[in-house]
């Protein structure tokens, strides 16, 4: 009986790697000197290298890419934190006017097409003089990273029960400090959820940053990797490189921060 | 009014005010905006600007590669949002009684979901590569998959089931797991075998996450962008161009900023459409439950 258990856990765990074979498929590609690539003949190349990351590192525009798509996520998600946390507290708590409107707005928004916002966007951001920056990646990724993390942090502050609130009040506490002391230590690691989701949502964005940015100076990696040049042949052990390089974010996410991630994303999906 | 509720009232509109606003300028304003370019002639490079009312709409009611778009998307839509609920469902079922290694088989599943959807079209480009591409190694056939009318399309639907297939079962799973193991004692004291537990039992408690399952995954679906334009850029011959490849190559290809609005809008109607019938099915489902 207990070998079966684990056998059925085995068969589902290899399934499992089999679902994920594009993915180890494109790192073995990685570490395949180019004269095998087109002639696959064994499961591992047989002499490895890492000329792919080199090329990569060296003369390609992958090293800059991973710069800005840092640089564009992690502000993206702080300024997003930023107004959204404290919305999210006023429309969890407090009794603000026009509230139903306001969720009626964070909801749409987060069904918005970007392929339909994304040429006023432009527009606007040329009529800015934006263009080519991170100041308006940034911006055009708050308009999808603001609703998602206002709806995902009300529905954790909703889950603190609100005499823990009330209490602090008693004690003499006002609004500001009982946000501070009180709520900000519980919802903690709703935060973190929801700044992990708004995070990954802005590293794999394409279409606003292949539409504003014109030049290295701002392409984010998934552009710089749709871009990746070829001159008489397609470098496919340079391109399995950069996606490996590009992929390196959303692995750590996957693996080391799953407890987050996985909360996150169910707490989106279970309210309502 | 007593002096906390009025300071309630005030800290809230403080609290609120930001976010509102920044929703107004990024979204709500682009939405309308949106909606007057799709009125217009609008070509910047000619300096052409001009209020041409419905024309667009009236030229796309007759224009074949529109209705060819609008194919391509529902079948795309349809057929993926199928097998990911189906596939979705079975590995949810699967992982249910893991016991050894759950948070490796986590992490296996979920690494297609977290991937940039760029990264997965440049995965599969290379998975399809007609000599040398490890679905045709597996096969033994040279077929050119993403140069044959007859299979780029069911060749980017598989792609995109491979990367959204995890995020319904992981919602799945999260669901089988709030299942309370009396439930199943239950139905095992009466005499219920497997198949019985399963459709019976199981499937019925997983029907309202099925339907938020569907609605995300229509929505994200009818919206896909990145994974075609960067697989097959919406071809060969057109066979994979989706209502939004068609409107970004209006926008900034021939750059037709009117037309491509107005494409834009069709979308745009088309999702918030879906979505309004989605939410009134899952609350009168949350009125039965």
């Amino acid at each position: 009986m207990r070998t079966r258990r684990w056998a059925g856990d085995v068969v589902v765990l290899l399934a499992l790697v089999v679902w994920a074979t594009p993915f180890f498929w494109q790192l073995r590609t990685s570490f395949t000197p180019d004269g095998e690539l087109l002639a696959t003949s064994s499961a591992l190349p047989s002499r490895p290298t890492i000329v792919h990351y080199t090329a990569v590192v060296e003369r390609s525009v992958m090293p800059q890419a991973l710069g800005n798509s840092l640089g564009v996520a992690a502000l993206t998600t702080l300024v997003a934190l930023a107004i959204g946390l404290p919305a999210a507290y006023g429309i969890a708590r407090l009794p603000v006017p026009g509230k139903g409107l306001l969720l009626l707005a964070v909801v749409a928004s987060t069904a918005f097409p970007q392929i339909t916002t994304v040429s006023p966007l432009y527009l606007l951001m040329r009529a800015l003089g934006l263009r080519d920056t991170w100041t308006a990646l940034v911006l055009a990724n708050t308009s999808f990273a603001l609703p998602l993390l206002i709806w995902l942090l009300a529905g954790f502050i909703r889950e603190i029960p609100i005499e823990v609130e009330e209490a602090a009040f008693l004690d003499g506490a006002g609004r500001l400090v009982a946000l501070r002391r009180v709520v900000l230590p519980l919802v903690a690691p709703g935060v973190a959820s929801a700044a992990l989701l708004t995070f990954l949502a802005s590293w794999n964005e394409f279409l606003f940053a292949y539409t504003f940015t014109a030049t290295e100076a701002s392409r984010t990696v998934p552009v710089a990797l749709a871009l990746f040049p070829g001159v008489f042949e397609v470098p496919w052990g340079d391109i399995a490189a950069a996606s490996i390089l590009a992929s390196l974010p959303p692995i750590v996410i996957v693996v080391g921060l799953q407890r987050w991630l996985v909360r996150g994303l169910v707490a989106g999906a279970m309210k309502e | 009014m007593t002096a906390r509720q009025r300071a309630d009232r005030l800290a809230g509109l403080a609290f609120v005010a930001p976010a509102a606003l920044t929703l107004a300028a990024l979204a709500l304003y682009p939405a309308l905006w949106v909606l007057w370019l799709s009125l217009q002639q609008r070509v910047p490079i000619f300096g052409i600007a001009r209020f041409v009312g419905l024309d667009h709409f009236a030229f796309l009611a007759t224009d074949p590669r529109f209705w060819n778009a609008a194919r391509v998307t529902l079948v795309f839509t349809g057929v993926s949002v199928v097998l990911e609920l189906v596939l979705g469902m079975a590995a949810a079922l699967a992982l249910q009684r893991q016991r050894v290694g759950r948070r490796l088989a986590l992490s296996l599943l979920l690494l297609a979901w977290a991937l940039p959807s760029v990264v997965t079209a440049r995965l599969f480009e290379w998975l399809y590569h007609p000599s040398a591409g490890l679905v045709n190694i597996v096969l033994g056939r040279p077929l050119n998959w993403l140069g044959d009318p007859t299979l780029a399309l069911a060749g980017l639907i598989l792609a995109d089931v491979w990367r959204t297939m995890p995020f319904v079962a992981l919602l799945c799973y999260a669901r089988l797991l709030t299942i309370a193991p009396e439930v199943y004692e239950a139905a095992r004291v009466d005499g219920a075998g497997r198949l019985a537990t399963l459709t019976f039992v199981t499937l019925p408690l997983l029907r309202s996450i099925l339907l938020v399952a569907l609605l995300f995954r229509t929505l994200d679906a009818l919206r896909a962008f990145d994974l075609m334009y960067v697989l097959t850029g919406g071809g060969p011959a057109n066979t994979t161009e989706t209502l939004t490849v068609y409107a970004y190559r209006s926008l900034f290809q021939t750059l037709q900023l009117g037309f491509g609005s107005a494409i834009g809008v069709v979308i745009f109607v088309l999702v918030m459409a879906v979505a309004a019938v989605y939410l009134r099915a899952l609350r009168r489902e949350g009125a039965a439950a």
